[in-house]
C-alpha cells in the first residue's frame, strides 16, 4: 500500500480560504462598532452617575428617604447604617413606594413586598430590592448609580457605616 | 392594386407625448389588452396575468392579506405626516400629543387611525395565518411564504411596541418599563441586552429616541422588503391555494380570468370600504392618551400593551425564564416549523382537512376554553410550589416542574385523539396547535378584561377604577 502524499492546497482554495477569512473578520468588526456605537451614554449629575444625596446627619435612624433624581431610597438603619436601595421592583421594573404604616415597600404592580433591608416578603418578585454602591467621606454620602449591586439575601456586609 | 396613401405625419405636441408615456389612452377592453397592462406595470406586475376564479372566493381568504396590506399603507402615510408634529424627547413628545389633539388640522383624526389601524393590523394578521393554517396553505411549496410570514407578524408587533412609547405618557411609559424588564430574564446577557435597547438601566430620554428611530426606519424597511418579497412569491407559488370541499374526489375544475378587471376591482371595491369603516371608527373612538410619564409613580394595575398581556399572565404563573424566555421561543420555533413536518398535500384548501379535523377543532377549541380558565383558577388560589418546596431552587418548584404537570394533560389528550378518532399527523398537529393558540387567546383575554389592582383577578364587569 503507497501512502498518497498530502495534496497542497491549490491556489484556488488558498484565495477562497483567504476570502472568508477577511470576509468574516470585516464582518466581525464592523458588527463590533455597531454595538458599541449602540451603547448607553451617560451625562454627569444624571441617573447613572455619582449623585449626591446629602449629609448623612440629614437622615435620621430608622428612616426611608426617597432621593428623586437618583431613583433610589437613602435607608438609614437603627444601627445609623446606610442602604442605597434602587427603587425599581425587581420582578418587572415598577416603582415601589414604601409605605411607612407597614414598614414595608410594596409593589402596586404584583404585590411584590419588601422588609426595609429590601429582602424579599412576598414573591413574585426573584430576588431582594437592587442595591448601589455608597461611599460616606466627611458626612456627604455619595451613591454611584452607575455601579448596581444584585444580591440573593441580605447580608451584613452590605450596610455601609459613617 | 391601390396606390399607398402616405399618412400625413403629424407633430405630436410636447404635452401630448409627455401624456401618452405616463398614462395609457384609455383603459383595455379585450382580455389581452388587459394581460398586457398587468405585465407592463411595476404595481399590477405583482399579480399574474391571469387569476384561478376560484381563489377569488370571499370566503376562502377573507381578504386578510389585502386587508393587511391596506393598513401597512395607512400607517405609512399617517406615519410620515405625524414625524411632522413629533419631538422625539422627554417631555416635549407628550405635548407634541397634546398639541396634535388640539390644534392640528384633523391631527387627532390621523393619531387615531395610525393608533387603530396599529392595532386592528396585529389582529388581522394574525387571523391571516390562522387562515393559512386552517387551509394547510402552508405546505409544500408554499413553506418559505410563510417563514416570510410570521417574520413579519414578528416585526409587527415590534412596530407596535416601539411605537407605544412615543405618546410618553403614564400608559406608554409603564407598558413599556414592565414589557421591557422580560428582557432581563434572557439568561447570561439578559442586563446587557436590556441597557442596549433601553439606552440605559431604565426607561428614559435615550430610550425614546432608540425606540423612535427604529419605529420610523429599520422596522418599517424591514416589513415593506419582506412585504414585496411575500407578494412576488404568493405568484411565484402559483397564486393562492384553491379552495376545496370536503370529500371532493375530483380534482376542482381550474377556471381562470384575467385580472384586469376581476381581481384589481374586488380589490380596490374591498380597500374602499375597509377604510371608510376604518375612518368612521377613528372619527368616533379617540386613542388612548393619559397624563405625562412619571417615573415616580407606577399605576396599580401595570399592565403591557394588550397583546403581550398573554404573556404577562404567563409570567404570573411561571418563573419569568419559563414564562417569558423558554415557553414563548418554544412557541415561535414550532410555528416556524410547522409546514416542515404537516405536509400532507391532499387536504390543501380544504378548511379544517377533514369531517375528523372539523371534529377535533371545535373538541379542541371547546377543551381549550374550559381548562384554560380552570389552570388560572387552580394555579391563583391553591397551588402554591414555591410554599410547597421552599428549598428548591424557584426556577425548578416554580418554572420546570409547573410545566412539566402542564405538558402531561397535552400529551394525553394529543394520545387521546390518535387512540379514539385515528387522527393522522396533520390532524394531530391540527388538533394541539389549535389548543394551545385557545389557551393563548384565553390567557390574554383574562390578563385584559380579568386582571385589576395587584394584578389580582376580579370580574370583568366588577373591576375597580385603576389608581394612577
Amino acid at each position: 500500500m503507497s501512502e498518497t502524499p498530502p495534496i497542497p492546497p491549490s491556489r484556488r482554495d488558498f484565495l477562497k480560504i483567504a476570502w472568508a477569512f477577511f470576509g468574516g473578520l470585516a464582518l466581525l468588526e464592523t458588527t463590533g462598532i455597531f454595538i458599541a456605537y449602540l451603547q448607553p451614554r451617560l451625562t454627569e449629575g444624571e441617573f447613572g452617575s455619582i449623585i449626591n444625596a446629602g449629609l448623612v446627619d440629614d437622615f435620621p435612624l430608622n428612616s426611608v428617604t426617597h432621593i428623586s433624581n437618583g431613583r433610589f431610597y437613602i435607608v438609614r438603619l437603627g444601627d445609623g447604617g446606610v442602604l442605597a436601595v434602587y427603587h425599581r421592583c425587581t420582578h418587572l421594573g415598577c416603582t415601589v413606594p414604601w409605605d411607612a404604616t407597614a414598614q414595608k415597600f410594596i409593589c402596586p404592580c404584583h404585590n411584590s413586598q419588601f422588609d426595609q433591608q429590601g429582602a424579599v416578603e412576598n414573591p413574585p418578585a426573584p430576588r431582594p430590592l437592587d442595591l448601589f454602591g455608597v461611599s460616606i467621606k466627611d458626612g456627604q454620602i455619595n451613591v454611584d448609580t452607575g455601579n448596581l449591586i444584585e444580591r440573593q439575601t441580605f447580608e451584613t456586609a452590605q450596610v455601609v457605616y459613617p | 392594386m391601390t396606390e399607398e396613401t402616405p399618412t400625413p405625419e403629424k407633430e405630436d405636441s410636447m404635452l401630448d407625448r409627455m401624456r401618452e408615456r405616463l398614462v395609457p389612452d384609455a383603459m383595455p377592453v379585450d382580455d389581452r389588452g388587459r394581460m398586457r397592462m398587468v405585465v407592463d406595470s411595476l404595481v399590477l406586475h405583482l399579480h399574474p396575468p391571469k387569476v384561478i376564479a376560484s381563489t377569488m372566493n370571499w370566503t376562502h381568504s377573507w381578504g386578510l392579506g389585502g386587508l393587511s396590506a391596506l393598513l401597512m399603507a395607512v400607517l405609512g402615510l399617517t406615519g410620515v405626516i405625524l414625524q411632522n408634529n413629533y419631538t422625539p424627547a422627554p417631555p416635549q413628545a407628550y405635548l407634541d400629543i397634546l398639541e396634535i389633539n388640539s390644534n392640528v388640522w384633523f391631527g387627532e383624526l390621523v393619531r387615531n387611525l395610525h393608533h387603530w389601524s396599529a392595532n386592528l393590523l396585529i389582529i388581522v394578521a394574525v387571523l391571516h395565518l390562522i387562515r393559512v393554517f386552517a387551509t394547510g396553505a402552508y405546505r409544500p411549496p408554499r413553506e418559505l411564504n410563510w417563514l416570510i410570514g410570521v417574520a413579519m407578524l414578528l416585526l409587527i408587533v415590534a412596530a407596535n411596541f416601539t411605537g407605544y412609547l412615543l405618546p410618553w405618557d403614564q400608559l406608554a411609559f409603564w407598558a413599556i418599563t414592565v414589557g421591557t424588564s422580560i428582557i432581563n430574564y434572557v439568561p447570561l446577557i439578559g442586563n446587557w441586552l436590556g441597557q442596549l435597547i433601553l439606552g440605559g438601566p431604565e426607561v428614559g430620554a435615550n430610550t425614546l429616541l432608540n425606540f423612535y428611530s427604529m419605529h420610523i426606519s429599520l422596522i418599517p424597511l424591514m416589513i415593506f422588503g419582506l412585504m414585496m418579497y411575500h407578494f412576488w412569491r404568493v405568484r411565484k407559488d402559483g397564486g393562492l391555494t384553491q379552495p376545496k370541499k370536503l370529500d371532493e374526489v375530483e380534482p376542482p375544475k381550474v377556471e381562470r380570468v384575467t385580472t384586469i378587471p376581476h381581481l384589481l376591482r374586488r380589490e380596490l371595491v374591498f380597500a374602499l370600504g375597509a377604510f371608510a369603516l376604518l375612518l368612521v371608527f377613528a372619527m368616533l373612538v379617540p386613542a388612548p392618551l393619559e397624563g405625562i410619564a412619571n417615573p415616580d409613580v407606577s399605576p396599580n394595575p401595570a399592565k403591557a400593551p394588550w397583546y403581550f398581556m398573554g404573556l404577562q399572565e404567563l409570567l404570573l404563573h411561571f418563573h419569568p425564564l419559563v414564562g417569558a424566555i423558554i415557553l414563548p421561543s418554544l412557541a415561535i420555533l414550532g410555528i416556524f416549523l410547522l409546514p416542515f413536518f404537516d405536509i400532507n398535500l391532499n387536504s390543501v384548501g380544504i378548511y379544517f382537512r377533514s369531517h375528523r379535523g372539523r371534529s377535533l377543532t371545535v373538541l379542541a377549541i371547546g377543551m381549550a376554553l374550559i381548562l384554560t380558565p380552570i389552570w388560572v383558577l387552580l394555579d391563583e388560589f391553591v397551588l402554591n410550589w414555591s410554599l410547597w418546596l421552599p428549598t428548591w431552587d424557584t426556577l425548578l418548584s416554580n418554572g420546570l416542574i409547573p410545566l412539566a404537570i402542564i405538558l402531561i394533560p397535552i400529551i394525553l389528550l394529543d394520545e387521546w385523539t390518535v387512540k379514539f378518532f385515528h387522527a393522522d399527523t396533520e390532524e394531530r398537529v391540527l388538533f394541539v396547535a389549535t389548543f394551545l393558540f385557545t389557551a393563548f387567546v384565553v390567557l390574554t383575554i383574562v390578563g385584559i378584561f380579568f386582571r385589576g389592582p395587584g394584578m389580582a383577578l376580579y370580574w370583568a364587569w366588577n373591576m375597580p377604577i385603576a389608581s394612577h
